[in-house]
């Protein structure tokens, strides 16, 4: 109780005004990313919910006409989030396979030099600013996707789906490492104690002992996916349309509020915001699930 | 003072820091309202070079935006006292405002209307000349604007079927919001019915885009438009400053400072009108992307 008192009075040697001082800092720099995330918080939510309000909830995300400078303006974004959805599924669906198999690779089966040449190289492309990603995809995969499949133009879902699924290779492979890594070496050789292949051991052994990270490095890949509007914006045409097909010229979720931010005004700025506002909803739920996988993971362990 | 407990006094502190964070973020949120602080905290500094003082409200037609852009920036180097206000309304709440005195210039992206011509005078300031772009590979060097009419909105989805090779026609355009895109729509009458297979959000996107695939068809402020691609001519005109300065080329709007004709102008709003109006401004608004029509 004493110790307690202490504590809350004013420091005395210069030694305690050093330490009350610096911890002033850390806690202001502890508060600065908090009083961040709230004013974000709150700030979306206030500028978000004006429109939502004034267009109304259902119309407003199961809408499928975007139209916002029109005489007549509609603002659906239906066509928005199924977009998002789909590209960001799509890139999880091509991205998880190679990047499982990468992290397998890197940490079971590659030799020490292999290893370190690939390692950095996957580091390297996680450190590519996503407008270079929409760069190449603009000059090299548009056009190659146009021709590939015959289509007058390639600015499509399928181009965005491709830039993404590599974009978040790095995620997956990085957090997957680690956790394959993680695995103790005991149930490893055990199953090779019994028989089974490298093979065999590195799929039915060390990939589920290691699901939870593995699982991690999806959630924060899908994170990335589903944020990305630089790249994005750079190859899937735009055009505010339903995504029928693989072929379809889209627009995501970020890129309606990139592409319209600039000359906005009025009830399509506060939709903007509103579009933003269903995003990080998307984001929050997204960490959530990262949470939960995580702390599932440690409770399988123990 | 003993009685100030470390507690209390951090949460004194960070109250403060949040305060000023918020104060921040409140200052950065506009940027017009930024800018326009900047612009009057410079004239206050120089005032004495100038004469004049005073604020000019204008307001009215988002593309007008860059136009006049150009003529307050070049206004405020030999009248640093003078600032331009500046709201995007849209053309007819321009004209409305000039109508009923909000503001001292309105701007508008048309023709006024005869009836509006009873209350209010219009200045045209700028021309906007829109060039329609093809690839270098393109076969087709002119189009009606009714053709433009029928591909843009989807009806017309082959080149052959307006003289060029067998090819899906694809449609690049701005987004939405874009003042190009609005200038062209609302020209060629496909407001808000166009079958766009990419916006995009700069004029020189929509450039290399159509650069880059031969079959694409695009829309760019003819400023902007280099040697890259080729345009077409519609309806059988060239666009160029002097088609579009002498009316003949048809995809082209004019800029047009509305004012009141019952009130004279104030004494900074006239010097302000004068500026934009008179031949040193012509070259600011060439850079801004429109034709000047006084040179």
């Amino acid at each position: 109780m004493s110790n307690m008192n202490k504590k809350f009075l004013l420091p005395r040697t210069p030694a305690e005004w050093l330490e009350a001082v610096m911890n002033f800092i850390f806690f202001l720099c502890g508060i600065l990313a908090v009083g961040c995330v709230l004013l974000i918080s709150v700030y979306m939510v206030l500028s978000g919910v004006p429109a939502i309000r004034k267009i109304g909830l259902f119309k407003f995300l199961f809408g499928i006409r975007w139209a916002s400078t029109a005489a007549d303006p509609a603002y659906g974004i239906l066509p928005f989030i199924l977009s998002s959805v789909y590209g960001t599924l799509g890139a999880t669906l091509i991205g998880v396979p190679i990047g499982l198999l990468t992290a397998v690779f890197l940490s079971k089966a590659a030799g020490p030099k292999v290893r370190t040449v690939v390692v950095t190289a996957i580091e390297l492309l996680s450190g590519i600013p996503s407008v270079v990603f929409g760069l190449l995809g603009m000059q090299v995969l548009v056009p190659a996707v146009a021709k590939t499949f015959g289509k007058a133009s390639g600015a499509c879902l399928l181009s965005a789906i491709v830039v993404l699924a590599v974009m978040i290779l790095p995620s997956i492979v990085s957090v997957s490492v680690t956790a394959l890594n993680a695995v103790p070496p005991e149930y490893e050789q055990g199953s090779l104690a019994l028989g089974a292949t490298d093979t065999e051991t590195w799929f039915k052994v060390s990939v589920p002992a290691a699901k939870s990270g593995i699982a991690a490095g999806i959630v924060l890949g899908i994170g990335r996916a589903i944020g990305e509007a630089m790249a994005v914006m750079m190859v899937a045409g735009n055009s505010p349309n339903m995504p029928d097909n693989l072929f379809q010229s889209v627009t995501f979720l970020t890129t309606a509020i990139a592409k319209e931010m600039s000359y906005a005004s009025g009830l399509q700025k506060q939709a903007l915001f509103s579009i933003a506002l269903v995003l990080f909803v998307f984001i929050m739920i997204i960490n959530v699930l990262l949470n939960v996988v995580l702390k599932g993971g440690s409770r399988n362990e123990r | 003072m003993k009685k100030i407990t470390r507690r209390s006094f951090i949460a004194v502190c960070g109250a403060a820091a949040a305060a000023m964070a918020l104060t921040a973020c409140g200052g950065s949120a506009s940027s017009t309202a930024s800018s326009a602080a900047a612009s009057s905290t410079a004239s206050s500094a120089a005032a004495a070079s100038g004469t004049l003082s005073g604020n000019v409200a204008t307001g009215g037609s988002t593309p007008l935006k860059n136009v006049i852009a150009a003529p307050t920036q070049g206004l405020a180097e030999v009248e640093p006292g003078v600032t331009v206000s500046y709201d995007p309304t849209g053309s007819g709440a321009g004209i409305t405002g000039a109508t009923d005195k909000t503001l001292d210039i309105g701007l508008s992206s048309r023709a006024l209307k005869d009836e509006e011509k009873n209350d209010v005078d219009g200045t045209t300031i700028a021309l906007d000349g829109i060039a329609i772009i093809v690839n270098k590979e393109s076969k087709v060097a002119d189009l009606t604007i009714d053709q433009l009419k029928q591909m843009f909105t989807g009806e017309i989805t082959n080149w052959s079927e307006v003289g060029g090779d067998d090819g899906e026609i694809v449609l690049i355009g701005r987004e939405a919001g874009s003042g190009t895109r609005d200038g062209f729509e609302s020209i060629v009458d496909v407001k808000d019915s166009c079958k766009y297979a990419q916006e995009l959000t700069a004029t020189g996107a929509v450039i290399s885009a159509v650069e880059a695939n031969p079959l694409a068809i695009g829309y760019a402020s003819l400023s902007a438009v280099g040697d890259t691609v080729s345009m077409v001519t519609v309806g059988g005109v060239e666009c160029s400053e002097e088609t579009v300065k002498d009316g003949s080329y048809e995809v082209q709007r004019p800029f047009v400072f509305v004012t009141n004709k019952s009130a004279t102008l104030s004494e900074q709003a006239q010097a302000f009108f004068d500026f934009a109006t008179s031949t040193d401004a012509a070259d600011l608004i060439r850079t801004a992307g429109a034709v000047p029509v006084n040179e």
